[in-house]
């Protein structure tokens, strides 16, 4: 049976999903330290040294710039991710263990749209404006698959508690007859952290996109709210797909933490080896072909629950 | 107690931010006021114990939104939409008018003789909600949903510019379409 966790449980969150975050961060540095040949030793600094370094930068912005919206923006992508970890259950037991958990999770997650948006307007700069376009532009790429990933998870356990879909994994993951819904859950979490193939919206050809006036503080919000929103997209992923804590001999925790690295790894190494891809192009790919499969990846296992 | 603090604050901050919609000299920031109300009257919703449709409130509100501003600074008048502005013409008439319509209302509230409450709410309120949704009101669901749909492909058809025929030529015959930009799926 499942219980709410106590509310001091809500202390540990920020913590273990900042400690997750940490991870991918200095993984990515590794990987961004071979690429270039450098020695890989204290990986796990850089990312450190980086937010020492931006927590006492100071904050620059141009003439004219909204200051609010843009001090709003970086802060609630970082909000947006810990608010989505609340509902991931951990030892069966998760902070909020709300009914409607999957959908409380999308909902946090779709603050990112607005968080991007008005960083980028914020800065009142055409290439940080162009650059919250384009990930609106992406958001109507990938939201649509995302939320039928979601839904199909929750198809499969007939419930929107996100504790439930784990637990109704005891005899076989839902990546086993899942697979099109758990691609396009891991592909949109690539989407939503704004990394990697989908990385548009802070693309270099347009100097930085949302990032390009974005300085000091609200620039550390924004870089690691990112790896948040990695960590806690891998960390559903792991619940709604990979049977969340259930495995034998280790204790539940641990299982969740290792299928939670397991993905985070597979997100940061996509962010590093697959190039960006055109995003005009995406549209297309996504509204033609991915979410019809979606589509038909719910249907079967709509069929599936029917029949059992 | 607690909850009637609660329902006050969010009460108060989702008028003020509603208001400041029309106070505010900038699109993006009238935009977002006006989220922020829909997520303070959320909030009130999350209150009512209506868990599911209070995250779904915040849920399509923050995409309405955010779609919203891209499309209000894109065809407002003014150069694109970045320049200050104000979001209301004719201002007394229009004050007088929201100022009116909210007292109305607001009267409505306190003049109605509520009806008591007959019975208790159910345990699983999303429960119940899909249940209605999913059975008895099905059929207004299913139509709302297509009707929905048809105005959206309807309204894009009639907004876009190139059709059919510039695609597939006069006699729409052409194996692949003229596009001038390139899908991604090999067209």
């Amino acid at each position: 049976m499942v219980e709410s966790a106590p509310l001091w449980a809500a202390l540990l969150v920020p913590p273990a999903l900042a400690a997750l975050a940490l991870v991918a961060a200095a993984g990515d540095a590794a990987l961004g330290a071979r690429a270039t040949g450098r020695p890989l030793t204290g990986a796990l600094a850089i990312p450190l040294r980086e937010t020492a370094r931006l927590l006492v930068q100071q904050r620059r912005a141009v003439v004219a710039a909204d200051r609010l919206l843009g001090a709003a923006g970086p802060a609630l992508v970082f909000v947006a991710a810990l608010l989505a970890a609340l509902v991931v259950p951990v030892g069966g037991r998760a902070v909020l263990d709300l009914s409607y958990g999957i959908v409380w999770f999308n909902a946090a997650e779709v603050l990112v749209w607005a968080g991007l948006w008005l960083t980028g307007w914020g800065s009142n700069s055409p290439y940080g404006l162009a650059g919250g376009y384009r990930y609106i532009a992406l958001g109507l790429a990938y939201e649509l698959p995302h939320m039928f990933a979601l839904i199909t998870a929750a198809l499969g356990a007939e419930s929107l508690r996100v504790a439930d879909v784990a637990a109704a994994q005891s005899g076989l993951w839902f990546v086993a007859w899942m697979p099109v819904a758990f691609a396009a859950f891991l592909l949109s979490a690539l989407a939503i952290s704004f990394v990697g193939p989908f990385g548009q919206a802070v693309g270099r050809d347009l100097a930085g996109g949302v990032l390009v006036e974005v300085s000091g503080p609200d620039r550390l919000l924004l870089l690691a709210g990112r790896y948040l929103l990695l960590a806690v997209t891998a960390a559903v992923g792991a619940v709604l797909f990979l049977g969340g804590d259930s495995g034998p001999f280790l204790p539940g925790f641990a299982w969740l933490l290792l299928k939670t690295v397991v993905l985070l790894a597979l997100l940061v190494g996509a962010r590093r080896l697959l190039p960006v891809l055109p995003l005009q192009r995406l549209e297309e790919v996504a509204w033609v072909l991915v979410i019809p499969l979606t589509i038909l990846q719910a249907l079967l296992v709509a069929i599936v629950v029917l029949a059992r | 107690m607690g909850e009637s603090i609660l329902f006050w604050v969010l009460a108060a901050g989702a008028a003020a931010s509603g208001f400041a919609v029309f106070r505010v000299g900038s699109m993006a920031r009238a935009t977002f006021a006006l989220l922020l109300s829909f997520v303070l009257a959320a909030g009130e919703v999350l209150l009512l114990g209506l868990g599911y449709l209070g995250v779904l409130v915040v849920l399509m509100m923050t995409i309405e939104m955010v779609l919203m501003a891209v499309f209000m600074v894109m065809y407002m008048m003014n150069p694109a939409g970045l320049m200050p502005m104000q979001m209301y013409h004719q201002k007394p008439a229009s004050l007088a008018i929201a100022l009116g319509s909210f007292a109305l209302l607001a009267a409505g509230i306190l003049v109605v003789p509520w009806p008591e409450r007959r019975g208790v709410p159910a345990s699983d309120l999303t429960f119940q909600l899909g249940e209605a949704l999913m059975g008895p009101k099905m059929l207004v669901m299913m139509t709302l949903g297509l009707a929905l749909f048809a105005t959206i492909i309807g309204s894009v058809l009639l907004a876009t510019a190139r059709g059919r025929y510039d695609r597939y030529g006069d006699d729409l015959r052409a194996s692949a379409p003229d596009d001038p930009i390139r899908g991604g799926v090999g067209r």
